[in-house]
């Protein structure tokens, strides 16, 4: 789950992560509010779940998605010309995403930019804190091109990140003197955010020092482990629907695993890895995949028919594989169900089935006898062929 | 003789009253699986399926009945706790189904398991399964929610990511008439107990296995460590299958270890590794019984 800055902001301002002063206007008067209760220079920034927002152009084609201004009156100008708009940056892809808040926030004189993250380390299941002098920049970047100047501190998940080793990750990170003591309590804090909203990985591009010997957390990124949002609600209430990809969401109203692609042919499959292996093979047979599905443990008619409703819905869409190895579940009551949602939502481009495990003949015969023109699949690389011939003949 | 467990295997289920629990508690008796104890707490006292007796503690259980494996149905708010009581009654083995830990309950679990004799597997896996010599394999040892008839008694040992990627390849074994030694799920999850290194290991020293299948997805390093592992001391032919080369980066792909990161963990890595390594990789998922066959023959 991704949250906006002006959310990630407000968590550090809960655990006492030193950030930039400022808060989320939806309108150009509260713009307008805020920079006068804060004086001095102001940064106005588009909120959206997207990095380059400073080199991204609008459609109305006003240039940038962060600007500086001096005066209250320049603050609400630059919020009206963002809010409401589509604002298009290299994260974003063309399509862009609308602006509906914009951060309105005290502006920093930066002498230093710095990267510092929290996150899971996978090669020794503890937490690790990740820290370079490297900042304002693509780490991925930094890693490949200068791997040295990237430091890692394990975590030990019993003790939890010591103060001494906050100094020495300070120290490296050359904040010494009057910086030194500030630079350990904003991690000592941001390891205590961590954990106890039981983030995957938050991650701060930059950590600034400013000209007034402040260190300061100036943008950050956070991703939560979904596992853990049952015993996170304040965070579960942060979720912005409106950023996700709607077939997604509507799915998940349905308890369907979907992720959504770009493809032209929709699978529907009974495990995370058979579902990962079933995208993989409608590629490998020429083909191109449009989502992720697993049904779980329960392909039901209701499943199955609510998982073609939002296939279909996807325009994109030409043709469906579904692929289920029937373990436990029977095959004949999963080919009803497929049946029975066919029918129920009208199908009329291609359907292949390919159908194995428990009672599979009769669960064949089902589909045979079914009237319906569906395809079925012998093994799973038969069925990607059929699928992936079956929409080139309707082109 | 196989991996793990066999048909002496002595069973407690924790969890076994909960829906779930019961009815593959249910299929693994039926499998001919030692169901010896179940725990759910409050519940001690009663008998499950008029046969198994069921205790409130898992020490309890352990010292009654001599169990010294556990598989664990426990909903995810509790099943941490309910690992670290099987590790602190002295199990052997620890099998947690669970799907949907907290990722920081597992680093604490990991952590505080270090040292101790207990091996868990899983996290949000599907569990074991030694095939026994009866109709369908029964007379076996079955953990977990795997279905029974799809495996055959032999001497391929498959370890895998994903729990129906293996049912698909012990299916695609049994119809070609290759059996299998053991079949262990490791889970989807990024931090569990036991990795395919592990696994592979485990499989080189048991005179049953004579080649082994390992199947894998995107994220972690885990198929590297492990062909790095084989490159080095596997003696054992092993074909694998790695899925998610279509899956889009940052993106979980249903289970929670099967995510790209920047830029690490993708498919194309995992296949590089193996083929580095002298591991046979399948193109497809319907050729991974195959892909080993071929090889066998060599």
């Amino acid at each position: 789950m991704n949250i906006h800055e002006y959310q990630a902001r407000e968590l550090f301002a809960e655990f006492n992560v030193a950030t930039q002063p400022g808060r989320v206007a939806f309108t150009p008067e509260e713009a307008h509010k805020i920079a006068a209760d804060l004086g001095g220079k102001i940064v106005v920034k588009a909120q959206i779940h997207a990095g380059g927002r400073g080199k991204g152009t609008f459609e109305s084609g006003f240039k940038g998605g962060v600007h500086l201004c001096d005066t209250p009156k320049e603050a609400s100008d630059l919020a009206a010309q963002m809010l409401g708009q589509v604002l298009v940056t290299h994260q974003t892809g063309p399509v862009g995403k609308e602006v509906s808040k914009v951060f309105v926030g005290e502006a920093v004189d930066i002498t230093r930019e710095l990267y510092v993250a929290i996150l899971i380390d996978r090669a020794t299941s503890a937490p690790v804190v990740i820290a370079s002098t490297e900042g304002g920049v693509d780490i991925e970047a930094v890693a490949e091109e200068s791997p040295e100047k990237i430091l890692r501190v394990l975590i030990d998940p019993t003790l939890g990140l010591m103060p001494f080793q906050t100094r020495d990750i300070a120290i490296a990170l050359g904040l010494t003197g009057p910086l030194l003591n500030q630079t350990s309590k904003l991690l000592t804090n941001l390891y205590r955010l961590f954990l106890e909203r039981d983030c995957s990985m938050v991650e701060i591009n930059p950590l600034v020092v400013t000209s007034t010997g402040k260190v300061l957390a100036l943008d950050a990124k956070f991703n939560f482990d979904d596992n853990a949002l049952y015993r996170q609600p304040s965070i579960v209430a942060m979720r912005d629907v409106t950023e996700e990809d709607p077939r997604e969401v509507e799915a998940s109203k349905s308890d369907l695993n979907y992720i959504g692609l770009d493809g032209n042919i929709a699978c529907l499959v009974n495990g995370a890895g058979l579902a990962m292996a079933t995208m993989d093979i409608i590629q490998y047979a020429g083909g191109s995949p449009a989502n992720f599905l697993d049904v779980g443990g329960g392909a039901s008619r209701e499943q199955v028919t609510a998982a073609f409703k939002i296939i279909l819905a996807d325009p994109k869409v030409e043709g469906i594989l579904v692929n289920i190895f029937g373990g436990i579940m029977d095959c004949n009551i999963i080919a009803t169900g497929i049946v029975e949602a066919a029918r129920e939502t009208a199908l009329s481009i291609p359907l292949v089935v390919r159908l194995e495990g428990n009672n599979v003949a009769a669960g064949k015969k089902t589909l045979a006898e079914s009237g319906l023109p569906l395809i079925s699949g012998e093994d799973i690389l038969d069925a990607a062929n059929k699928i992936v011939a079956a929409v080139k003949a309707t082109a | 003789m196989a991996i793990l467990v066999n048909s002496d295997t002595r069973l407690l289920i924790q969890g076994i009253t909960g829906s779930f629990g019961a009815r593959h508690a249910q299929l693994s008796l039926d499998y001919g699986t030692q169901v010896v104890a179940g725990v759910t707490p409050g519940k001690g006292g009663q008998r499950f399926a008029n046969t198994v007796p069921i205790f409130d503690t898992v020490g309890s259980a352990v010292k009654e009945t001599g169990a010294t494996v556990s598989v664990i149905f426990v909903p995810p708010p509790f099943a941490a706790d309910a690992i670290l009581e099987g590790v602190e009654a002295g199990l052997d083995l620890v099998v947690c189904i669970t799907e949907g830990i907290p990722v920081n309950d597992m680093v604490k679990v990991k952590h505080a398991m270090r040292g101790s004799k207990t091996r868990l597997i899983g996290p949000n896996c599907p569990g074991i399964v030694t095939p026994g010599t009866g109709p369908d394999s029964t007379g076996g040892c079955r953990i977990g929610i795997a279905p029974g008839y799809i495996h055959r008694r032999g001497n391929i040992g498959v370890v895998s990511r994903s729990g129906t990627l293996t049912y698909e390849a012990v299916w695609q074994l049994t119809t070609r008439g290759y059996g299998q030694s053991t079949c262990v799920g490791i889970g989807g999850d990024p931090v569990n107990g036991t990795s395919h290194r592990d696994v592979l290991e485990m499989f080189n020293n048991d005179p049953e296995t004579e080649a082994i299948i390992m199947i894998g997805e995107i994220g972690g390093t885990g198929e590297e460590e492990a062909a790095a592992w084989a490159k080095e001391h596997c003696r054992k032919p092993i074909a694998a299958f790695i899925a998610g080369a279509t899956a889009p980066p940052g993106r979980r792909m249903g289970h929670a270890g099967a995510i790209v990161s920047g830029g690490k963990g993708t498919a194309a890595a995992k296949i590089a590794a193996m083929e580095e390594a002298g591991i046979a990789v399948s193109p497809t998922p319907a050729e991974m019984a195959q892909t080993l066959l071929n090889i066998l023959k060599k």
